[in-house]
């Protein structure tokens, strides 16, 4: 049999697809976070990195379609993973008692990640479509526009975030989806290792305690966002 | 000591089973959990009653042959240890201590806690050896192994097939054991040149079994009996990894 043929219907090899995909996803949302982060250099710096990914609308379109194809490829892999886990204990034990030594995390791969897809739905929806009966603030985020120093016109990324986020509702589903990702995350990172070959006796111990502490980061950057601008950050530039 | 046992009673592999509640007669403290089925045993056969059915070999941890879900856990609470080695003391008196067989599709019981784990034999048949030209006998010193590969396979090889690995596994993956069998012939200088077809026969050997998937929840490592560790598996997802690229 060939090497797609293995990687595709083979139990280690959808580990695999699932751990090079995770991986892939991982990365970019460490980048997101970074470039997110950047909303606390002021209306300047995030409104020239929005201006900087947009430049080239082909290679966004790449960038988009190699996202899409990674979240699809993961997810079809998941729900593989899973239906085959669920068949292969037709009986279960009496009381259906916790397995041993699982995490909460752990055992809830599939939901946990399920939640953050709706999550990303929506997110693209608010702040890459911009629809506007979704941002629940009675503007259209499409029309908010500045002048770069060049004078140039270009989207005010700035005042979008504030104002995304100045509604608490809309906040709070952020907390909430950027949490579940973390969670996927605290288990994912440990499992992507794994699936990887790199848990190892040698690097094992030191990925296991990293893991968690990586998910926490991502969960503080993301999170700090919509906290600061509930707590009044950029309300200025509301007015 | 009495306790109250639980236990899956089952005909045969195909009739339906159910759970019969026995109390013991007075045990030993210090009997060991199978000593305990047979002094049992003795009580049924006594009134009249069809003894338990379990598995045993050894009766000293070293053959993988006993093997029982003791109130849900494979081999009982305790590290390291088969269910030949889980003594009686370990319970409190009055206890209800729930018996069944460990459970999962590739496992089918056979009678009550007895299953049928010949799966595992099949992955052995695949790809669980080496080949070698068994004639004289070969100097002693000729293939040196470092002292650490050395401990790592014998770790690797400590592994008794016992299948508590896929019994406690929420998924009931057997990759626990199918990687220990992997990597103890792996490790070693024997094992190099079968090594990439090795893991690719083995692992779609497991897949046809119908295990489920590793979904690194490290129940495996917990129940088992050898304390074989996660890290194994890690290792053979790598062999398979180069094994896929290498296109064996
Ligand atoms: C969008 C819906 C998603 C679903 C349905 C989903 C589902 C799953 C499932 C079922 C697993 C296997 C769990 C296990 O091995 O125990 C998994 C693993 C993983 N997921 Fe997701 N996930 C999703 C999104 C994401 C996202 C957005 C990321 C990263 C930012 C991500 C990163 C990972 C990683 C790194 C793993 C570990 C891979 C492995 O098991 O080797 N997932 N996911
Ligand atoms: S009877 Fe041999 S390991 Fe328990």
């Amino acid at each position: 049999m060939n090497l797609i043929g293995r990687l595709f219907c083979s139990s280690v090899g959808k580990k695999l697809i699932m751990a090079a995909t995770g991986l892939g996803l991982v990365l970019f949302v460490f980048g997101h976070m970074v470039g997110n982060l950047q909303v606390f250099l002021g209306p300047e710096a995030i409104n020239r990195y929005a201006e900087l990914l947009h430049f080239s609308p082909e290679l966004l379109w790449v960038v988009r379609l190699g996202m899409l194809t990674l979240i699809g490829l993961h997810i079809w892999a998941a729900f593989q993973v899973s239906a085959e886990n669920r068949v292969a204990r037709p009986v279960g034990y009496d009381g259906s008692p916790a397995p041993v030594e699982t995490t909460y995390a752990s055992r809830t791969m599939l939901m946990s990640g399920l939640i953050v897809a709706a999550f990303v739905i929506y997110h693209l929806l608010h702040y890459t479509v911009r629809v506007e009966a979704i941002n629940f603030t009675g503007r259209s985020f499409a029309d908010l526009k500045e002048l770069s120093e060049a004078g140039v016109e270009r989207h005010d990324v700035f005042k979008m975030v504030i104002l995304g986020f100045s509604k608490p509702l809309v906040s709070l589903f952020y907390v909430v989806g950027v949490g579940l990702l973390s969670l996927h995350l605290s288990h994912g990172l440990r499992a992507m290792f794994q699936s990887l070959g790199l848990l190892t006796h040698r690097c094992g111990p030191l990925i296991r305690k990293l893991a968690p502490v990586l998910a926490w980061v991502l969960f503080l950057g993301y999170v700090s966002i919509p906290l600061a601008v509930m707590l009044g950050f950029g309300k200025e530039a509301l007015n | 000591m009495k306790v109250t046992l639980k236990v899956w009673r089952q005909q045969s592999p195909n009739s339906a089973g159910r759970f019969e509640t026995y109390p013991t007669p007075d045990l030993n403290p210090n009997m060991s959990f199978l000593e305990m089925l047979d002094v049992v045993n003795d009580d049924l056969t006594r009134q009249g009653k069809e003894p338990i059915a379990f598995a045993h070999d050894c009766r000293e941890g070293i053959c993988g042959t006993c093997g029982l879900s003791i109130n849900g856990r494979p081999h009982g609470e305790g590290r390291g240890t088969a269910t030949c080695q889980l003594y009686m003391r370990h319970f409190t008196e009055g206890q209800t201590i729930t018996i069944e067989p460990f459970r999962a599709g590739p496992f089918p019981v056979l009678q009550d806690l007895i299953v049928d784990r010949s799966a595992f034999d099949r992955i052995m048949q695949k790809g669980g050896f080496v080949s070698v030209r068994t004639g004289s006998c070969q100097d002693a010193n000729a293939l040196p192994v470092a002292k650490p590969a050395a401990e790592l396979a014998m770790d690797a090889a400590a592994c008794i097939g016992c299948g508590a690995c896929v019994a406690s596994c929420k998924n009931a993956s057997a990759m626990l054991f199918v990687s220990a069998k992997v990597s103890q012939l792996g490790l070693l200088p024997q094992g190099q040149p079968e090594r990439h077809r090795r893991v690719l026969a083995m692992v779609a050997q497991m897949d046809r079994e119908g295990f489920g998937n590793c979904t690194v929840t490290g129940s495996c490592e917990e129940a088992c009996p050898k304390n074989i560790s996660l890290a194994f598996i890690a290792r053979m997802n790598r062999d398979y990894a180069v094994a896929l690229l290498k296109g064996e």
